[in-house]
């Protein structure tokens, strides 16, 4: 029991000080990097709950696709450090006000009697949680119960690729295109044009 | 006395632990520097050389006193690159590919973490390796290294979909994410055989996602000069050059596990299943490996966009109907494995 809290306090700790380095660093890079320590340090806390799937799913999710894709696009970018930080006081009441009304919310949730005992207490001590792998518990709720919120989720993303793709497509005119089938089917019938030239004039 | 019950509650499940992970990392690393060794001999073969045959009997000790030689050496960090994930860049690098063995069944019950997810705690753990590689890249600032990353990035990331699916084909065909249940799944036949192309598909992709021949553009010495670690130096490059191996030596374990049985005997007959079944492992894996270099010496390295175009236009494709055409199978044949 003592490996186990010594583990939460850690992965919490690291996760909670790699969130507020997102925040401060001062390279972007800096920051991305920080956001990845800091998932994987909540799929850890998962594991501790007991939901392996989960975690597994945040880190080749989250971590293997996402922030890849992020620490891509702004390692490309070339961002002037010192404009960036110009905006900081100007924009700092307003970035106030919303972690203020945020913690607000989240602590008449957690005051609140209904989600502190009944909803959360509910799930943790479900028996089935050990009888069965995650993997197929999750399975057996997503499909079954869930399963339109599933498809809509489902949609949504479709929805979100046509967007992206119709929006970075364009006709580009003339563009040299490989066809690698009929590469492969050429042969000198079709490849080379005889030709008979006469004397001094040239094709 | 409950001074004790601490050291009986910590200390000797530690050290039980601890002594695993040593008992499975040593062979690994060592068999890295013999994989060095294989690789430089077998190429050699193919293009009628003799390869390494100086040091120790037949050359065999060559990988060693060129570890030597690179740990002895200056380490250089370039004054403009950024040195804290500079640095980090190589450990990261070596520590994920090491991290993987933890799941690795090597015969029954012989794994140091038999955990119900095993091939998805693979799957992620493979697709972090591609932060090593960026990390290096940026970090460097420079030209070629930057380069070398944002290739293998874009390269890892595609590959990786079709790995996904191929191993949601055979997760189809076992009912289970432990990896033990996937090999105790192929008793009657190796997946090899029904999933053949998923084979083929899943190795392909395990060359790609390893960065080597004919797939390795992000350390291209034709045209980037090393790729990512070009500014890297002594020990800094060995851990990179292990990991590397390490990894390979990761990759090719995983496709003995998910398609070729893992410690299984071909034919469950007399000689053969008296053969313990590290043995059939380590062999499996020898012949991955070995077709690993094969590969290597035979074919030219592939263009960017026919890179790009294999993974997103021919693999995706046709992994994803083999996904369709195993679920429709197992369905309609009543074949679906511990349904509920």
């Amino acid at each position: 029991m003592y490996l186990y809290s010594i583990t939460f306090y850690i992965f919490s700790l690291v996760a909670v000080l790699s969130a507020l380095m997102v925040i401060s660093a001062r390279n972007p890079v800096h920051s991305v990097l920080f956001l990845i320590l800091s998932f994987v340090n909540a799929s850890g806390l998962f594991v501790l709950l007991g939901a392996e799937f989960l975690a597994m799913i945040l880190v080749v999710v989250y971590v293997g696709a996402v922030a890849v894709l992020f620490l891509f696009v702004v390692m490309m970018l070339d961002i002037n450090f010192v404009k960036l930080r110009e905006g900081f006081l100007q924009y700092l009441p307003f970035g106030a006000l919303l972690g203020i009304v945020l913690i607000i919310e989240l602590g008449i949730l957690f005051l609140t009697k209904s989600f502190s005992e009944n909803s959360l207490s509910q799930f943790v001590q479900s028996p089935q949680i050990n009888e069965v792998e995650n993997t197929k518990l999750i399975g057996q709720v997503l499909y079954t119960d869930y399963f339109y919120l599933f498809q809509i989720s489902g949609l949504i993303l479709l929805v979100a690729m046509v967007g992206s793709i119709t929006l970075t497509l364009r006709d580009r005119g003339q563009v040299k295109r490989q066809n690698i089938s009929s590469q492969n089917f050429i042969d000198e019938k079709n490849a080379i044009e005889k030709k008979k030239i006469k004397l001094g004039e040239g094709i | 006395m409950n001074n004790f019950s601490y050291l009986n509650d910590l200390m000797i499940p530690g050290g039980i632990i601890i002594a695993q992970i040593m008992a499975v990392l040593m062979p690994v690393l060592i068999s890295v520097a013999f994989l060095v060794y294989a690789e430089r001999k077998v190429l050699a073969l193919i293009q009628l050389r003799r390869g390494p045959n100086v040091v120790g009997p037949f050359g065999i000790l060559q990988s060693f006193a060129d570890a030597l030689k690179l740990l002895t050496k200056e380490n250089i960090v370039p004054a403009n690159s950024n040195k804290i994930v500079f640095l980090l860049a190589p450990i990261i690098t070596m520590v994920l590919s090491l991290a993987g063995w933890a799941v690795i069944p090597f015969a029954p019950n012989w794994v140091i973490a038999d955990i119900n997810v095993g091939i998805m705690y693979l799957f992620a753990v493979s697709s972090l390796g591609v932060y090593g590689i960026i990390m290096a890249g940026w970090a460097s600032n420079s030209q070629y290294p930057f380069l070398g990353a944002l290739r293998s990035a874009a390269q890892m990331v595609s590959y990786e979909v079709s790995i996904g699916f191929v191993i949601i084909t055979v997760l189809l065909c076992v009912g289970s994410l432990n990896l033990s249940k996937i090999v105790e799944a192929q008793e009657t036949v190796w997946f090899a055989i029904p999933l053949l192309p998923m084979f083929v598909v899943f190795f392909i992709s395990a060359l790609a996602e390893t960065n080597r021949l004919p797939f390795d553009l992000p350390e291209d010495e034709s045209t980037l000069v090393a790729g990512f670690f070009t500014e890297y130096s002594s020990a800094s490059f060995v851990l990179f050059f292990l990991g590397e191996y390490a990894s390979m030596i990761l990759m090719s374990s995983m496709t003995v596990i998910l398609f070729m049985g893992g410690w299984l005997p071909p034919f469950d007959i007399f000689p053969l299943n008296a053969v313990p079944g590290v043995i059939w492992f380590v062999i499996k894996i020898i012949f991955i490996l070995f077709l690993f270099i094969w590969v290597r010496g035979t074919f030219p390295r592939y263009r960017y966009d026919q890179l790009m175009r294999l993974g997103w236009k021919i693999f995706l494709p046709l992994s994803l109907l083999w996904v369709v055409l195993t679920a429709g199978f197992l369905i309609v044949f009543d074949m679906v494995p511990n349904s509920i």
